[in-house]
């Protein structure tokens, strides 16, 4: 796999496999995680997943080296160098249910208007669709989701509103995704799941994972206040 | 037990981050002012990563239930005990029913208090660190309030054989501090204006030749949109060549990124994981103190320093950290009770 490294300040090293988007993309970054975590080396802190990259934190004092970014490079390489890039492993499907609409999306309507459909067709559209996630990033278990149609597309909202709820769902542009958490965001809020997609305290805090088919699900208010986990 | 009398402007728990988790778009947190946070605890002889509490611009004011050793680094907040001002940067032993107070800022912007023995925090991800956009972590997710009450490992043991040492140094009745502290080259330069060393970032190549110099040759102003998440600067406005569509990557404690209206941010500690801006600059970890004590209306400068000089000097730093660490063995021993 071709591959280049380049630092990112003097405390990480940032792998690239590519400056475009490829369909491979994201099986061979899932690769390079699954080799990271496998040989899991004593000066790798951490590393954080791209589109097209991982970015390694490394310690420096660990090499004992007068050219810590080299000695890393050199390791790096030779993880990376053994590197088999994944077969295709089974594609989990999260289905995550939505409220659409009225309090929890009060964008809907914007976007019906915009893309002259109604609301009921905004819906359709939305849950028809088999989601990809490309990876998480950003904010806490923020999935970067591809495959929206374009018939319910819109522009971001002009001004960001200062505080989106947790669990929103909004579209901006060719995008659609969940908030998380509560933040400023920009995006047009069209419902509200009762899916936490942060977890704090689970062992691995993100419900999805670069790799992982989303598919919205309708439901009812009934159905949400039943889901919804009362706040801890 | 620690109490709040008054919790100051924003003091929050951090230890030294939640690492490990920032694949899952989890932020790391942690100190804006790395040296300060650890060098308070190797003070204390704390282990390196153990919770303090992060102070800013206007401290609290807490009560201590018992007899504690503490240190205070980073920015002078003025603080004092029971009205006496204590010094900074050496360890201070207090008795109980001692009062500590902050007042006038004369330097910088964030302090560290550190106390022997840590601060009785349950860890979530991994840290103790606070995540306040999450709510997450530190105390109940949140700055200190009036009437929390913090508890803490006092590390008995520690506090008496240092403080029999202290007998004989210059000390009043309610607090014993040495003469001696922290060797002053081992404090980065705080308030004394004088570039920060940054390395260029991924993107460099991409900015217009007259952004790149502008980034060298101007000062740009700390605006009051800065805090723990990033520092909006105002200057010269910086442009790429040609409009680029980025990917979004990772970015780090550290990074100078661009958005399209042209003001550079910082990023610091509660920065997000990723972003699609270009990066036109990665600040040397060495300088990133200086940030964490510049405070809105300070005017920054930077110089381009190469990789391996950044390295090269924060190995350095990393060695004088070690000594210093050795140093505090030796004259802090675990002794008896």
């Amino acid at each position: 796999m071709e591959f280049t490294l380049s630092p990112l300040g003097d405390g990480a090293i940032i792998i690239k496999i590519g400056d475009t988007i490829e369909p491979d993309s994201r099986l061979k970054i899932q690769s390079i995680t699954s080799a990271l975590d496998a040989s899991a080396p004593t000066w790798l802190t951490e590393y954080i997943p791209a589109f097209t990259t991982v970015t390694v934190f490394y310690n420096l004092m660990n090499f004992n080296s007068k050219h810590p970014y080299d000695a890393a490079c050199y390791e790096l390489s030779h993880i990376l160098r053994e590197l088999r890039i994944n077969s295709e492993c089974e594609k989990f499907l999260v289905e995550i249910p939505v409220y659409y609409g009225n309090e929890f999306g009060p964008d809907l309507k914007y976007v019906a208007d915009y893309n002259s459909l109604t609301i009921d067709e905004v819906i359709r559209i939305h849950t028809e669709a088999v989601y990809e996630v490309n990876m998480i990033g950003f904010a806490p278990g923020f999935p970067f989701l591809s495959g929206m149609s374009e018939k319910i597309a819109v522009p971001r909202k002009s001004s960001p509103r200062l505080s989106v709820p947790a669990r929103s769902v909004g579209i901006a542009g060719l995008q659609t995704g969940i908030y998380p958490i509560e933040t400023p965001g920009g995006w047009q809020i069209i419902g509200r799941t009762p899916t936490p997609l942060f977890r704090p305290d689970e062992e691995i805090p993100s419900l999805l994972h670069a790799g992982n088919k989303v598919k919205f699900n309708r439901i009812s208010l009934q159905e949400y206040m039943q889901l919804e986990v009362v706040d801890e | 037990m620690i109490n709040v009398q008054k919790p100051g402007m924003l003091t929050t728990i951090q230890d030294s981050g939640r690492h490990g988790f920032q694949k899952f778009g989890v932020i790391a947190s942690g100190p804006m002012d790395t040296l300060a946070y650890r060098v308070a605890n190797i003070l204390v002889r704390n282990d390196e990563n153990d919770a303090v509490l992060e102070i800013t611009l206007t401290g609290p004011t807490l009560h201590f239930e018992e007899d504690m050793l503490l240190a205070i680094c980073g920015g002078d907040l003025s603080p004092a005990i029971d009205g006496i001002p204590i010094r900074m940067w050496r360890p201070v032993f207090i008795t109980k029913g001692s009062q500590l107070t902050f007042g006038q800022c004369k330097c910088g912007l964030r302090s560290y208090l550190a106390i022997a023995g840590g601060f009785n925090i349950p860890v979530v991800m991994n840290s103790k660190s606070t995540y306040l956009r999450a709510e997450i972590g530190g105390y109940k997710g949140r700055a200190l309030r009036k009437g929390d009450c913090l508890t803490v490992g006092t590390s008995r043991r520690i506090t008496n054989s240092f403080c029999r040492t202290l007998d004989g140094e210059q000390t009043t009745y309610l607090f014993k501090e040495p003469g001696w502290s922290v060797s002053s080259n081992l404090i980065p330069p705080y308030g004394k204006s004088r570039p920060i060393r940054v390395i260029k970032g991924p993107q460099f190549h991409l900015f217009s030749e007259l952004s790149r110099r502008h980034l060298v040759n101007s000062k740009f102003e700390v605006t009051t949109q800065s805090d723990r998440m990033g520092y909006r600067l105002n200057g010269p406005k910086l442009s790429l060549k040609k409009e680029a569509e980025l990917i979004s990557e990772a970015v780090s404690f550290g990074t100078i990124q661009v958005p399209p209206d042209g003001n550079p941010i910082v990023l610091m500690a509660d920065r997000q994981t990723t972003g699609g801006y270009p990066k036109i600059g990665q600040v040397a970890t060495i300088d990133l103190p200086l940030l964490a004590q510049a405070k809105p209306g300070d005017m920054l400068e930077f110089t381009i320093v190469t990789l391996e000089e950044a390295q090269n000097l924060f190995m350095k730093k990393e060695r004088e950290i070690q000594q210093l660490k050795k140093g505090i063995s030796l004259i802090i021993k675990e002794g008896e009770l």
